[in-house]
Protein backbone atom coordinates (compact mmCIF):
# COMPACT_ATOMS: atom_id res chain seq x y z
CA UNK A 1 0.00 0.00 0.00
CA UNK A 2 1.44 3.37 -0.81
CA UNK A 3 2.18 6.13 1.89
CA UNK A 4 -0.14 8.58 3.20
CA UNK A 5 -1.72 10.83 5.35
CA UNK A 6 -3.98 10.23 7.82
CA UNK A 7 -6.28 12.84 9.00
CA UNK A 8 -9.64 12.31 11.33
CA UNK A 9 -11.69 15.77 11.39
CA UNK A 10 -14.44 16.37 13.59
CA UNK A 11 -16.52 18.45 11.53
CA UNK A 12 -18.03 18.30 7.93
CA UNK A 13 -16.66 21.26 7.12
CA UNK A 14 -12.91 20.57 7.77
CA UNK A 15 -13.79 16.99 5.83
CA UNK A 16 -15.16 18.33 2.57
CA UNK A 17 -12.23 21.67 3.07
CA UNK A 18 -9.36 19.13 2.78
CA UNK A 19 -10.54 16.40 0.05
CA UNK A 20 -11.98 19.94 -1.99
CA UNK A 21 -8.54 21.55 -1.87
CA UNK A 22 -6.02 18.14 -2.12
CA UNK A 23 -6.41 16.73 -5.19
CA UNK A 24 -4.74 13.72 -3.63
CA UNK A 25 -7.03 13.42 -0.72
CA UNK A 26 -10.20 11.07 -0.04
CA UNK A 27 -12.59 10.17 2.28
CA UNK A 28 -12.22 6.47 4.24
CA UNK A 29 -15.52 5.43 6.28
CA UNK A 30 -15.73 1.90 6.54
CA UNK A 31 -12.82 1.09 4.40
CA UNK A 32 -13.60 -2.27 2.73
CA UNK A 33 -13.39 -1.34 -0.77
CA UNK A 34 -11.18 2.04 -0.80
CA UNK A 35 -8.14 -0.26 1.35
CA UNK A 36 -8.91 -3.85 -1.31
CA UNK A 37 -8.03 -1.51 -3.91
CA UNK A 38 -5.23 0.58 -1.95
CA UNK A 39 -3.66 -2.54 -1.21
CA UNK A 40 -3.92 -3.48 -5.26
CA UNK A 41 -2.49 0.19 -6.32
CA UNK A 42 -5.53 0.75 -8.18
CA UNK A 43 -6.28 4.04 -5.75
CA UNK A 44 -3.10 5.53 -4.33
CA UNK A 45 -4.43 8.68 -2.42
CA UNK A 46 -2.02 10.29 -0.40
CA UNK A 47 -4.15 11.60 2.22
CA UNK A 48 -6.78 9.78 4.02
CA UNK A 49 -9.63 11.97 5.27
CA UNK A 50 -11.28 9.45 8.23
CA UNK A 51 -14.81 10.48 8.23
CA UNK A 52 -16.14 8.08 10.95
CA UNK A 53 -16.48 11.08 13.88
CA UNK A 54 -18.82 13.05 12.00
CA UNK A 55 -22.45 12.70 13.51
CA UNK A 56 -23.93 10.99 10.37
CA UNK A 57 -24.77 7.35 11.67
CA UNK A 58 -28.25 7.90 12.74
CA UNK A 59 -31.76 6.29 11.05
CA UNK A 60 -34.67 8.13 11.48
CA UNK A 61 -38.23 9.97 10.23
CA UNK A 62 -37.52 13.13 8.72
CA UNK A 63 -40.77 14.86 6.95
CA UNK A 64 -42.36 11.46 5.99
CA UNK A 65 -39.37 10.14 4.72
CA UNK A 66 -36.53 7.47 6.58
CA UNK A 67 -33.94 9.09 6.55
CA UNK A 68 -30.11 6.80 6.78
CA UNK A 69 -27.00 8.71 7.48
CA UNK A 70 -24.38 8.19 5.38
CA UNK A 71 -22.07 6.08 8.22
CA UNK A 72 -25.42 3.47 9.04
CA UNK A 73 -23.45 0.37 9.06
CA UNK A 74 -24.52 -1.80 6.01
CA UNK A 75 -25.66 -4.87 9.17
CA UNK A 76 -26.96 -2.33 11.55
CA UNK A 77 -29.37 -0.84 8.59
CA UNK A 78 -30.67 -3.76 7.37
CA UNK A 79 -31.66 -5.22 10.92
CA UNK A 80 -33.11 -1.32 12.32
CA UNK A 81 -36.60 -1.84 12.99
CA UNK A 82 -37.71 1.51 11.08
CA UNK A 83 -36.19 0.29 7.87
CA UNK A 84 -37.53 -3.47 8.23
CA UNK A 85 -41.29 -1.66 8.98
CA UNK A 86 -41.10 1.31 6.12
CA UNK A 87 -38.75 -0.40 3.71
CA UNK A 88 -38.00 -3.92 4.14
CA UNK A 89 -36.99 -4.71 0.31
CA UNK A 90 -33.31 -2.24 1.15
CA UNK A 91 -33.09 -4.59 4.66
CA UNK A 92 -33.40 -8.00 2.02
CA UNK A 93 -30.93 -6.36 -0.53
CA UNK A 94 -28.32 -5.67 2.11
CA UNK A 95 -28.60 -8.65 3.47
CA UNK A 96 -28.11 -10.07 0.25
CA UNK A 97 -24.76 -8.45 -0.06
CA UNK A 98 -21.22 -9.45 1.20
CA UNK A 99 -20.95 -11.27 4.44
CA UNK A 100 -21.91 -10.49 8.26
CA UNK A 101 -17.88 -9.14 9.05
CA UNK A 102 -18.31 -6.85 5.51
CA UNK A 103 -21.79 -5.80 6.78
CA UNK A 104 -20.45 -4.72 10.23
CA UNK A 105 -17.89 -2.83 8.77
CA UNK A 106 -19.55 -1.03 5.46
CA UNK A 107 -21.68 2.69 6.18
CA UNK A 108 -24.67 3.14 3.32
CA UNK A 109 -22.78 5.72 1.85
CA UNK A 110 -19.69 3.65 0.97
CA UNK A 111 -21.44 1.05 -0.49
CA UNK A 112 -22.75 3.37 -3.15
CA UNK A 113 -19.60 4.14 -4.25
CA UNK A 114 -17.89 0.73 -4.16
CA UNK A 115 -15.97 0.33 -7.83
CA UNK A 116 -17.22 -2.72 -10.24
CA UNK A 117 -15.46 -5.87 -9.63
CA UNK A 118 -14.84 -6.57 -13.42
CA UNK A 119 -11.71 -8.13 -13.28
CA UNK A 120 -9.77 -6.03 -16.12
CA UNK A 121 -10.16 -2.96 -13.55
CA UNK A 122 -8.68 -4.61 -10.74
CA UNK A 123 -5.69 -6.66 -12.61
CA UNK A 124 -3.34 -3.13 -12.96
CA UNK A 125 -1.20 -5.46 -15.57
CA UNK A 126 -4.42 -5.35 -17.96
CA UNK A 127 -5.82 -2.53 -19.63
CA UNK A 128 -9.18 -0.43 -18.36
CA UNK A 129 -10.44 2.23 -19.38
CA UNK A 130 -12.09 3.28 -15.99
CA UNK A 131 -8.62 2.79 -14.26
CA UNK A 132 -6.43 4.33 -16.72
CA UNK A 133 -8.47 6.37 -19.53
CA UNK A 134 -7.52 5.61 -22.78
CA UNK A 135 -6.07 2.21 -22.07
CA UNK A 136 -8.99 0.61 -23.77
CA UNK A 137 -11.44 -2.47 -22.38
CA UNK A 138 -9.93 -5.52 -21.77
CA UNK A 139 -13.59 -6.65 -21.12
CA UNK A 140 -15.02 -5.92 -24.29
CA UNK A 141 -13.29 -8.65 -26.26
CA UNK A 142 -12.02 -10.37 -23.03
CA UNK A 143 -13.80 -12.67 -21.10
CA UNK A 144 -16.75 -10.59 -20.10
CA UNK A 145 -19.21 -13.50 -18.08
CA UNK A 146 -19.73 -11.42 -15.31
CA UNK A 147 -20.62 -7.71 -17.50
CA UNK A 148 -23.69 -5.54 -18.93
CA UNK A 149 -26.17 -6.20 -21.02
CA UNK A 150 -27.17 -2.45 -20.41
CA UNK A 151 -26.19 0.96 -20.79
CA UNK A 152 -22.74 -0.18 -21.80
CA UNK A 153 -20.25 1.79 -23.69
CA UNK A 154 -17.36 0.76 -26.50
CA UNK A 155 -15.11 2.15 -23.50
CA UNK A 156 -16.32 -0.09 -20.49
CA UNK A 157 -18.76 -3.27 -20.09
CA UNK A 158 -18.64 -2.88 -16.08
CA UNK A 159 -21.55 -3.50 -13.66
CA UNK A 160 -22.20 -1.64 -11.03
CA UNK A 161 -21.68 -4.65 -8.00
CA UNK A 162 -23.91 -3.09 -4.86
CA UNK A 163 -27.05 -4.92 -4.03
CA UNK A 164 -28.23 -2.26 -1.89
CA UNK A 165 -28.28 0.36 -4.51
CA UNK A 166 -30.42 -1.79 -6.61
CA UNK A 167 -33.34 -1.21 -3.91
CA UNK A 168 -32.02 1.98 -3.54
CA UNK A 169 -33.19 2.37 -7.22
CA UNK A 170 -36.43 1.01 -7.30
CA UNK A 171 -37.56 3.10 -3.73
CA UNK A 172 -36.62 6.21 -5.29
CA UNK A 173 -33.64 7.58 -2.54
CA UNK A 174 -32.50 10.61 -2.57
CA UNK A 175 -28.88 11.53 -1.33
CA UNK A 176 -27.74 14.66 0.69
CA UNK A 177 -24.63 15.84 -0.01
CA UNK A 178 -22.75 18.14 1.20
CA UNK A 179 -19.80 20.24 -0.67
CA UNK A 180 -17.87 23.07 -1.29
CA UNK A 181 -20.78 25.06 -2.95
CA UNK A 182 -22.81 24.25 -0.21
CA UNK A 183 -25.81 21.53 0.03
CA UNK A 184 -27.42 19.70 -2.14
CA UNK A 185 -30.05 17.03 -2.68
CA UNK A 186 -29.14 14.59 -5.70
CA UNK A 187 -32.24 11.82 -6.73
CA UNK A 188 -30.74 8.02 -6.85
CA UNK A 189 -31.35 7.95 -10.65
CA UNK A 190 -28.94 10.78 -11.22
CA UNK A 191 -26.40 9.78 -8.61
CA UNK A 192 -24.39 7.09 -10.56
CA UNK A 193 -23.66 7.86 -14.33
CA UNK A 194 -23.79 5.61 -17.34
CA UNK A 195 -19.78 5.04 -18.83
CA UNK A 196 -20.01 6.61 -21.81
CA UNK A 197 -16.85 8.28 -22.90
CA UNK A 198 -15.63 8.61 -19.56
CA UNK A 199 -16.11 5.81 -17.42
CA UNK A 200 -13.58 6.45 -14.75
CA UNK A 201 -16.38 9.06 -13.66
CA UNK A 202 -18.80 6.73 -11.80
CA UNK A 203 -21.03 9.07 -9.85
CA UNK A 204 -22.56 12.96 -10.75
CA UNK A 205 -20.43 13.80 -6.92
CA UNK A 206 -18.22 16.56 -7.69
CA UNK A 207 -14.63 16.66 -5.60
CA UNK A 208 -15.25 17.09 -1.77
CA UNK A 209 -18.62 16.34 -1.96
CA UNK A 210 -19.49 13.94 0.93
CA UNK A 211 -22.61 12.02 1.18
CA UNK A 212 -24.91 13.20 4.00
CA UNK A 213 -27.55 10.73 4.16
CA UNK A 214 -30.36 8.99 1.85
CA UNK A 215 -33.94 10.20 2.13
CA UNK A 216 -36.54 7.33 1.41
CA UNK A 217 -39.93 8.46 0.45
CA UNK A 218 -42.89 6.97 2.70
CA UNK A 219 -44.64 4.07 -0.01
CA UNK A 220 -47.03 1.60 0.05
CA UNK A 221 -44.12 -1.39 -0.72
CA UNK A 222 -44.01 -2.85 2.79
CA UNK A 223 -45.48 -6.20 2.46
CA UNK A 224 -45.72 -7.82 -1.28
CA UNK A 225 -41.20 -7.41 -1.88
CA UNK A 226 -38.78 -9.66 -3.08
CA UNK A 227 -34.96 -9.14 -3.89
CA UNK A 228 -33.61 -11.75 -6.15
CA UNK A 229 -29.83 -12.37 -6.19
CA UNK A 230 -28.57 -14.74 -9.10
CA UNK A 231 -24.71 -15.63 -8.12
CA UNK A 232 -22.00 -18.42 -8.75
CA UNK A 233 -22.42 -19.97 -5.34
CA UNK A 234 -25.27 -19.56 -2.65
CA UNK A 235 -24.02 -16.95 -0.84
CA UNK A 236 -21.14 -14.76 -0.19
CA UNK A 237 -20.98 -14.04 -4.03
CA UNK A 238 -21.17 -10.88 -6.37
CA UNK A 239 -24.33 -10.96 -8.15
CA UNK A 240 -24.43 -12.26 -11.75
CA UNK A 241 -28.33 -10.63 -12.25
CA UNK A 242 -30.44 -9.48 -9.19
CA UNK A 243 -33.81 -8.28 -9.21
CA UNK A 244 -35.21 -6.18 -6.54
CA UNK A 245 -39.60 -6.37 -7.06
CA UNK A 246 -41.95 -4.26 -5.03
CA UNK A 247 -45.79 -4.18 -5.49
CA UNK A 248 -48.72 -2.48 -4.21
CA UNK A 249 -51.50 -4.98 -4.53
CA UNK A 250 -55.35 -4.56 -4.39
CA UNK A 251 -56.87 -8.21 -3.76
CA UNK A 252 -54.73 -10.35 -6.85
CA UNK A 253 -54.58 -7.00 -9.07
CA UNK A 254 -51.37 -4.72 -9.03
CA UNK A 255 -51.99 -1.10 -8.12
CA UNK A 256 -48.48 -0.27 -8.83
CA UNK A 257 -44.98 -1.53 -9.06
CA UNK A 258 -41.63 -1.00 -8.80
CA UNK A 259 -38.57 -2.97 -10.63
CA UNK A 260 -34.92 -2.58 -10.52
CA UNK A 261 -31.89 -4.87 -11.46
CA UNK A 262 -28.20 -5.17 -10.40
CA UNK A 263 -25.48 -6.85 -12.58
CA UNK A 264 -26.83 -5.71 -15.56
CA UNK A 265 -25.26 -1.84 -16.07
CA UNK A 266 -22.98 0.55 -15.19
CA UNK A 267 -25.58 2.02 -12.51
CA UNK A 268 -28.69 0.28 -10.70
CA UNK A 269 -31.04 -0.41 -13.66
CA UNK A 270 -34.39 0.73 -13.07
CA UNK A 271 -37.22 -0.77 -15.32
CA UNK A 272 -39.94 1.94 -15.68
CA UNK A 273 -41.45 0.80 -18.71
CA UNK A 274 -42.13 -2.80 -16.92
CA UNK A 275 -43.62 -0.91 -13.95
CA UNK A 276 -45.78 1.31 -15.85
CA UNK A 277 -46.59 -1.62 -17.49
CA UNK A 278 -47.54 -3.45 -14.41
CA UNK A 279 -49.73 -1.26 -13.02
CA UNK A 280 -53.26 -1.97 -13.31
CA UNK A 281 -53.09 -5.67 -14.69
CA UNK A 282 -53.31 -8.81 -13.14
CA UNK A 283 -50.76 -10.10 -10.94
CA UNK A 284 -50.51 -13.64 -12.78
CA UNK A 285 -47.05 -14.99 -14.59
CA UNK A 286 -48.41 -14.04 -17.77
CA UNK A 287 -48.50 -10.58 -16.71
CA UNK A 288 -44.74 -10.90 -15.43
CA UNK A 289 -43.42 -11.82 -17.96
CA UNK A 290 -44.57 -9.76 -20.53
CA UNK A 291 -43.67 -6.84 -18.12
CA UNK A 292 -40.09 -9.08 -18.16
CA UNK A 293 -40.03 -9.30 -21.87
CA UNK A 294 -40.49 -5.12 -22.26
CA UNK A 295 -37.84 -4.50 -19.23
CA UNK A 296 -35.23 -6.55 -21.50
CA UNK A 297 -36.03 -4.84 -24.67
CA UNK A 298 -32.62 -3.01 -26.05
CA UNK A 299 -30.53 -5.63 -23.84
CA UNK A 300 -26.84 -6.48 -25.72
CA UNK A 301 -24.76 -9.20 -24.62
CA UNK A 302 -21.29 -10.15 -25.68
CA UNK A 303 -19.50 -13.42 -26.05
CA UNK A 304 -19.66 -15.33 -23.03
CA UNK A 305 -22.62 -12.97 -21.49
CA UNK A 306 -25.58 -14.22 -23.45
CA UNK A 307 -27.54 -16.23 -21.04
CA UNK A 308 -28.39 -12.93 -19.01
CA UNK A 309 -30.65 -12.39 -22.25
CA UNK A 310 -32.68 -15.49 -20.72
CA UNK A 311 -31.80 -15.42 -17.16
CA UNK A 312 -32.61 -11.50 -16.61
CA UNK A 313 -36.21 -11.84 -17.54
CA UNK A 314 -36.68 -15.36 -15.86
CA UNK A 315 -35.18 -13.55 -12.53
CA UNK A 316 -37.95 -10.67 -13.16
CA UNK A 317 -40.30 -12.99 -13.66
CA UNK A 318 -39.47 -15.16 -10.13
CA UNK A 319 -38.99 -11.99 -8.24
CA UNK A 320 -42.28 -10.67 -9.01
CA UNK A 321 -43.91 -14.00 -8.18
CA UNK A 322 -41.99 -14.11 -4.79
CA UNK A 323 -43.30 -10.60 -3.66
CA UNK A 324 -46.84 -10.98 -5.12
CA UNK A 325 -46.82 -14.61 -3.35
CA UNK A 326 -48.27 -16.08 -6.81
CA UNK A 327 -46.99 -19.89 -6.64
CA UNK B 1 15.20 -8.11 -19.25
CA UNK B 2 17.66 -7.70 -22.47
CA UNK B 3 20.48 -6.69 -19.78
CA UNK B 4 20.43 -9.65 -17.52
CA UNK B 5 22.18 -11.37 -20.77
CA UNK B 6 25.07 -9.62 -20.60
CA UNK B 7 26.03 -10.45 -16.88
CA UNK B 8 29.25 -12.74 -16.12
CA UNK B 9 26.86 -15.87 -14.99
CA UNK B 10 29.55 -18.70 -13.50
CA UNK B 11 27.84 -21.15 -16.12
CA UNK B 12 25.97 -20.21 -18.98
CA UNK B 13 22.16 -21.08 -19.02
CA UNK B 14 23.39 -23.37 -22.03
CA UNK B 15 26.09 -24.94 -19.04
CA UNK B 16 22.27 -26.85 -17.63
CA UNK B 17 22.62 -28.96 -14.67
CA UNK B 18 26.41 -28.44 -14.00
CA UNK B 19 26.58 -25.87 -11.55
CA UNK B 20 22.69 -24.87 -11.11
CA UNK B 21 22.41 -23.67 -7.50
CA UNK B 22 25.45 -20.99 -7.75
CA UNK B 23 23.47 -19.98 -11.73
CA UNK B 24 20.66 -19.76 -9.87
CA UNK B 25 22.51 -17.32 -6.61
CA UNK B 26 24.35 -15.30 -9.05
CA UNK B 27 20.74 -14.84 -10.73
CA UNK B 28 19.45 -13.68 -7.85
CA UNK B 29 21.96 -11.75 -7.00
CA UNK B 30 22.57 -9.81 -10.55
CA UNK B 31 18.84 -8.77 -10.88
CA UNK B 32 18.18 -7.65 -7.40
CA UNK B 33 21.50 -5.42 -7.71
CA UNK B 34 19.69 -4.61 -11.21
CA UNK B 35 16.18 -4.07 -10.33
CA UNK B 36 17.88 -1.79 -7.06
CA UNK B 37 19.62 -0.06 -10.06
CA UNK B 38 16.48 0.24 -12.76
CA UNK B 39 14.14 2.07 -9.22
CA UNK B 40 16.99 4.21 -8.00
CA UNK B 41 17.13 6.92 -10.17
CA UNK B 42 13.35 6.89 -11.08
CA UNK B 43 12.34 7.19 -7.76
CA UNK B 44 15.02 10.12 -7.11
CA UNK B 45 13.23 12.19 -10.36
CA UNK B 46 9.86 11.05 -8.33
CA UNK B 47 10.85 12.03 -5.39
CA UNK B 48 11.81 15.85 -6.69
CA UNK B 49 8.73 15.86 -8.48
CA UNK B 50 6.43 15.10 -5.57
CA UNK B 51 8.37 17.49 -3.06
CA UNK B 52 8.89 14.08 -1.03
CA UNK B 53 11.19 15.89 1.42
CA UNK B 54 8.89 17.39 2.88
CA UNK B 55 6.23 14.67 2.13
CA UNK B 56 8.22 12.18 3.72
CA UNK B 57 7.91 13.69 7.30
CA UNK B 58 3.99 13.72 7.17
CA UNK B 59 3.66 10.29 5.42
CA UNK B 60 6.16 8.65 8.24
CA UNK B 61 4.41 10.53 10.76
CA UNK B 62 2.88 7.87 13.25
CA UNK B 63 -0.65 7.94 14.77
CA UNK B 64 -0.89 7.25 18.76
CA UNK B 65 -3.61 5.21 19.59
CA UNK B 66 -4.85 3.23 22.61
CA UNK B 67 -6.52 0.24 22.00
CA UNK B 68 -8.24 -2.50 24.24
CA UNK B 69 -6.71 -5.66 23.06
CA UNK B 70 -8.12 -9.10 24.96
CA UNK B 71 -8.72 -6.61 28.16
CA UNK B 72 -5.25 -5.40 28.32
CA UNK B 73 -4.81 -1.48 27.59
CA UNK B 74 -2.35 -0.79 25.06
CA UNK B 75 -0.84 2.79 23.82
CA UNK B 76 0.63 2.49 20.52
CA UNK B 77 2.41 4.65 17.87
CA UNK B 78 1.43 3.08 14.44
CA UNK B 79 2.40 3.78 10.80
CA UNK B 80 -1.13 4.76 8.88
CA UNK B 81 -1.13 2.05 6.63
CA UNK B 82 -0.81 -0.42 9.14
CA UNK B 83 -3.98 -2.71 9.07
CA UNK B 84 -5.68 -4.26 12.37
CA UNK B 85 -4.20 -7.26 11.52
CA UNK B 86 -0.84 -6.52 10.80
CA UNK B 87 -0.61 -4.88 14.07
CA UNK B 88 -1.99 -7.82 15.54
CA UNK B 89 0.52 -10.01 13.83
CA UNK B 90 3.68 -8.55 13.23
CA UNK B 91 3.89 -5.89 16.22
CA UNK B 92 1.81 -7.72 18.98
CA UNK B 93 3.02 -11.19 18.42
CA UNK B 94 -0.32 -11.94 18.56
CA UNK B 95 -0.57 -14.49 15.36
CA UNK B 96 -3.76 -16.36 16.24
CA UNK B 97 -5.56 -14.36 13.89
CA UNK B 98 -4.56 -15.72 10.44
CA UNK B 99 -3.74 -14.09 7.25
CA UNK B 100 -5.70 -16.00 4.27
CA UNK B 101 -6.00 -13.72 1.71
CA UNK B 102 -5.68 -10.08 2.84
CA UNK B 103 -8.34 -8.78 0.61
CA UNK B 104 -11.78 -9.20 2.56
CA UNK B 105 -12.26 -12.36 0.79
CA UNK B 106 -11.25 -15.19 3.02
CA UNK B 107 -12.78 -14.27 6.61
CA UNK B 108 -9.25 -15.66 8.05
CA UNK B 109 -8.78 -12.58 9.97
CA UNK B 110 -12.10 -12.11 11.47
CA UNK B 111 -11.71 -10.61 14.62
CA UNK B 112 -14.43 -8.60 17.52
CA UNK B 113 -13.86 -5.10 17.81
CA UNK B 114 -16.53 -3.24 20.18
CA UNK B 115 -18.57 -6.59 19.83
CA UNK B 116 -18.76 -6.91 16.41
CA UNK B 117 -17.24 -9.63 14.05
CA UNK B 118 -14.79 -7.51 11.22
CA UNK B 119 -11.93 -8.51 8.84
CA UNK B 120 -8.93 -7.04 10.71
CA UNK B 121 -7.20 -7.13 7.15
CA UNK B 122 -9.91 -4.17 5.76
CA UNK B 123 -9.52 -2.45 8.92
CA UNK B 124 -6.47 0.27 9.58
CA UNK B 125 -5.10 0.36 12.82
CA UNK B 126 -5.14 3.65 12.90
CA UNK B 127 -8.75 3.93 12.69
CA UNK B 128 -9.64 1.87 15.81
CA UNK B 129 -8.74 4.48 18.74
CA UNK B 130 -10.62 3.78 21.98
CA UNK B 131 -11.86 0.62 20.76
CA UNK B 132 -11.85 -2.71 22.38
CA UNK B 133 -10.27 -5.98 20.22
CA UNK B 134 -11.14 -9.77 20.86
CA UNK B 135 -8.50 -11.76 19.41
CA UNK B 136 -8.98 -15.37 18.81
CA UNK B 137 -6.38 -15.68 22.29
CA UNK B 138 -8.90 -13.45 24.12
CA UNK B 139 -11.64 -15.87 23.88
CA UNK B 140 -10.54 -18.43 26.62
CA UNK B 141 -11.27 -18.20 30.32
CA UNK B 142 -7.44 -18.52 31.37
CA UNK B 143 -7.02 -22.45 30.82
CA UNK B 144 -10.68 -23.01 30.27
CA UNK B 145 -11.40 -23.04 26.51
CA UNK B 146 -14.28 -20.96 25.27
CA UNK B 147 -17.73 -23.04 24.74
CA UNK B 148 -17.18 -22.52 20.85
CA UNK B 149 -13.29 -23.24 20.75
CA UNK B 150 -14.45 -26.99 22.66
CA UNK B 151 -17.27 -27.50 20.43
CA UNK B 152 -15.30 -26.96 17.41
CA UNK B 153 -12.73 -29.82 18.85
CA UNK B 154 -15.70 -32.18 19.92
CA UNK B 155 -17.16 -32.10 16.81
CA UNK B 156 -13.76 -31.40 14.15
CA UNK B 157 -14.90 -28.76 12.78
CA UNK B 158 -11.43 -28.39 11.00
CA UNK B 159 -8.93 -29.82 9.18
CA UNK B 160 -5.74 -27.84 8.26
CA UNK B 161 -6.65 -25.11 10.67
CA UNK B 162 -5.90 -22.27 8.90
CA UNK B 163 -9.27 -20.67 8.77
CA UNK B 164 -10.12 -22.07 12.37
CA UNK B 165 -9.53 -18.62 14.21
CA UNK B 166 -11.96 -17.10 12.15
CA UNK B 167 -14.44 -19.49 11.91
CA UNK B 168 -14.49 -19.25 15.74
CA UNK B 169 -14.72 -15.55 16.52
CA UNK B 170 -17.37 -15.54 13.65
CA UNK B 171 -19.35 -18.70 15.18
CA UNK B 172 -19.18 -16.96 18.66
CA UNK B 173 -20.92 -13.49 16.89
CA UNK B 174 -23.35 -15.85 14.71
CA UNK B 175 -24.76 -17.05 17.68
CA UNK B 176 -24.44 -13.47 19.69
CA UNK B 177 -26.65 -11.75 16.74
CA UNK B 178 -29.08 -14.09 16.94
CA UNK B 179 -28.52 -15.89 13.89
CA UNK B 180 -28.24 -19.21 14.49
CA UNK B 181 -31.87 -21.17 14.41
CA UNK B 182 -31.36 -23.16 11.65
CA UNK B 183 -28.60 -25.19 9.64
CA UNK B 184 -29.41 -22.53 6.56
CA UNK B 185 -29.34 -19.61 8.85
CA UNK B 186 -26.20 -20.42 10.25
CA UNK B 187 -24.26 -21.52 7.10
CA UNK B 188 -25.72 -18.06 5.42
CA UNK B 189 -24.45 -16.09 8.43
CA UNK B 190 -21.40 -17.94 8.13
CA UNK B 191 -20.47 -17.57 4.46
CA UNK B 192 -18.37 -14.88 5.12
CA UNK B 193 -15.49 -17.70 6.07
CA UNK B 194 -13.97 -19.80 3.39
CA UNK B 195 -12.59 -23.31 4.03
CA UNK B 196 -10.71 -24.99 1.79
CA UNK B 197 -10.36 -28.20 3.24
CA UNK B 198 -14.31 -28.36 3.52
CA UNK B 199 -14.76 -28.92 7.38
CA UNK B 200 -18.30 -26.82 6.84
CA UNK B 201 -20.56 -29.89 8.20
CA UNK B 202 -19.15 -29.98 11.44
CA UNK B 203 -18.40 -26.20 11.74
CA UNK B 204 -22.69 -26.28 11.60
CA UNK B 205 -22.73 -28.99 14.02
CA UNK B 206 -20.25 -26.69 16.57
CA UNK B 207 -22.52 -24.28 16.60
CA UNK B 208 -25.76 -25.77 17.06
CA UNK B 209 -24.53 -27.29 19.67
CA UNK B 210 -23.54 -24.39 21.40
CA UNK B 211 -26.58 -22.71 20.31
CA UNK B 212 -28.49 -25.54 22.00
CA UNK B 213 -26.24 -26.41 25.02
CA UNK B 214 -27.37 -22.63 26.01
CA UNK B 215 -23.44 -21.55 27.40
CA UNK B 216 -23.09 -17.83 27.68
CA UNK B 217 -20.60 -17.18 24.59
Amino acid sequence: MNQFQYVQPAKSKAAIDTVTKDQTAMFIAGGTNLLDLMKRGIVTPEKLVDINKLPLKKIQKENGAVRIGALALNGETAEDKLVLEKHPLLSQALNAGASAQLRNMATVGGNMLQRTRCPYFYDTALPCNKREPGTGCGALEGYNRMHAIFGHSEKCIAVHPSDMSVALAALDATVLVSGPKGDRKIPFADFHRLPGDTPHIETNLQKGELILAVDLPENPYTKNIHYLKIRDRASYAFALISVAAALDLDGSNIRSARLAMGGVAHKPWRLTEAENFLAGKPATETTFRQAADLAMRGAKAFEHNKFKLKLGPNAIVQALKNAAGVA
Amino acid sequence: MAVEKDLPHTCSQGEKGQCPNEARRDFLKYSSILTAFAFMPNMAVKAADLKLEEKLVSAFEKVNVTLNINGKKRKLSIEPRTTLLDLLREQLNLTGTKKGCDYGQCGACTVHVDGQRVLSCLSLAAMQDGKKITTIEGLADGHELHPMQAAFIKHDGFQCGYCTPGQIMSAVACIREGHADSDDEIREYMSGNICRCGAYPNIVNAIKEVKNGGQKV
